[in-house]
């Protein structure tokens, strides 16, 4: 045959177009992976923590211990994507070497550079980042971001900066596309955005990656909310396993963002759950327990 | 010709943009009565457990093989390959089990060993066709009634028994009609 090509990035975006419509849950332990995948998830996120702990623990979060993340991947058959901490090149170095199938550059652990996110273009192995508003997901994408998720609060079950940030980028979309030829460059000056990626994104009317929701969500209606406010699939981070019943509602958020528009299958879904996480007020967190002001 | 494509997760939008640039109808089939009126049917890329998951729990696993024995074209790529085939290597998870081959999941390995390369697909005609694997499945057998149709290294990568087609790779994420076209004239 032909030469093979790797880690091209028709191949890195392809996997997360491939995960589209599906939910990516937050696990700790291979029995969580096994809960997971049996569920329905179409990915896990390999953790020592989810961000609710992460949050309660405080000091500093870093990438987790490759055992934790080998054990996963060994337990499951769906990909395993794990955290870096934002510009740590590193710890993707290392995770890259473990085989994971994703990184996620993530404000949810420390941040390892105030100034630079990771060139992921350096990579064989897909990046996904987290993003407020167009701007923000654009300079990702530019360094090599395969996939784009809202960053939402994370560990709060508050699904409010989710939808914040979704609303943003859908926005800044809807205005772009209407923009005259001229008018561009400067609006790309403005959102701090690298022009040919503003250019393309205009031309599709959308993200020029996949765009999932994450941040907050804790029930089947936080999930199709997100979906019906454009978001291409779901992250649940401590939402599942800081429930009372991890397996069931695992398995509603699923469907949930399947029928994300069918209110009968909501409804259904969404009965006798238990109880959600606890949630936190985003008005008692103060500036410094924000995870989404990580990242610039 | 009314084409339904299974969209309970995974790549289906794309499926229905070439459909539509192929000139048939595309339909998202979520229902088993979203099957009703739907002359052929796309499995699309996804993942494997959690679309199959979902057809059982929206109860689509058992129309979609029913409809399938009774001759139903139907057009598997990747975690569709694998739903298709009657075995599936180390697993016992939800299949249709309608095309007689065994299939390896994962089979090229994880993420950074996905890959795409130039395939040599005769019915497509004698120009190369850009194949996209992504933690792609292989064929390690077929039954007597499958035409292999591309292989990779001696691996199958395409296959066809009657009006069931499969592929490892993904046609959707090419700029390419060739395979959509193929699949619409077989399902004629």
């Amino acid at each position: 045959m032909a030469a093979a090509e790797k880690g091209t990035w028709t191949v890195k975006t392809g996997l997360a177009e491939m995960l589209k419509g599906g939910v990516i849950m937050d696990v700790t332990t291979p029995e969580q992976a096994k809960i997971a995948e049996e569920a329905g998830a179409c990915a896990v996120m390999a953790l020592e923590r989810v961000p609710a702990d992460i949050r309660a623990a405080g000091g500093v979060a870093r990438m987790a211990d490759p055992t934790v993340i080998l054990r996963i991947m060994d337990a499951v058959t769906i990909p395993v994507m794990a955290k870096v901490r934002i510009g740590h090149f590193v710890e993707a170095q290392i995770l890259e070497a473990l085989g994971v199938d994703y990184i996620d550059e993530s404000e949810v652990l420390t941040p390892a550079d105030e100034e630079f996110h990771i060139n992921k273009h350096a990579f064989k192995v897909p990046f996904v980042c987290g993003a407020r508003n167009l701007g923000e997901a654009l300079r990702r994408i530019g360094e090599g971001a395969a996939m784009i998720r809202t960053k939402g609060e994370p560990g709060t079950g508050n699904v409010v900066e989710a939808v914040r940030h979704m609303r943003m980028v859908m926005a800044e979309i809807r205005r772009l596309v209407n923009l005259p030829e001229e008018e561009l460059m400067t609006y790309a000056k403005n959102i701090q955005a690298p022009y040919e990626l503003v250019l393309e994104t205009k031309k599709l009317g959308r993200l020029p990656v996949v765009n999932f929701a994450a941040g907050g969500i804790a029930t089947p209606a936080d999930a199709a909310l997100m979906m019906q406010l454009g978001a291409d699939g779901i992250f649940v981070g401590s939402g599942i396993f800081k429930s009372a019943d991890p397996m069931k509602r695992a398995r509603a958020i699923v469907a949930a963002t399947t029928h994300y528009n069918d209110p009968h299958v909501l409804a259904e879904v969404s009965k006798d759950l238990g109880e959600a996480m606890p949630g936190i007020d985003i008005a008692t967190l103060s500036q410094e327990q924000r995870m989404q002001e990580r990242g610039w | 010709m009314l084409v339904g494509v299974l969209a309970l997760q995974g790549a289906f939008r794309e499926h229905i943009e070439k459909l539509e640039a192929c000139g048939a109808r595309g339909r998202e089939v979520r229902k088993p009565r979203e099957l009703e009126g739907v002359e052929a049917l796309i499995i699309p890329g996804g993942e494997s457990t959690a679309i199959g998951r979902l057809m059982v729990e929206f109860s689509l696993l058992e129309p979609i093989r029913r409809r399938g024995e009774q001759g139903m074209p139907i057009w598997g790529t990747c975690a569709g390959m694998v739903l298709l085939a009657k075995d599936i290597i180390d697993s016992q998870q939800t299949r249709l089990s309608l095309m007689d081959m065994k299939v390896r999941r994962n089979a090229f390995g994880r993420q950074v060993d996905s890959f795409e390369t130039d395939l040599s697909i005769p019915p497509l005609g004698s120009e190369p066709f850009r194949g996209v694997f992504i933690r792609a499945p292989y064929a390690e057998e077929v039954g007597p009634g499958v035409e292999v149709l591309a292989a990779v290294d001696g691996k199958i990568v395409a296959a066809r028994q009657g009006k069931l087609l499969a592929t490892a790779f993904h046609p959707e994420l090419t700029g390419d009609l060739r395979f959509h076209q193929y699949f619409l004239k077989n399902a004629q």
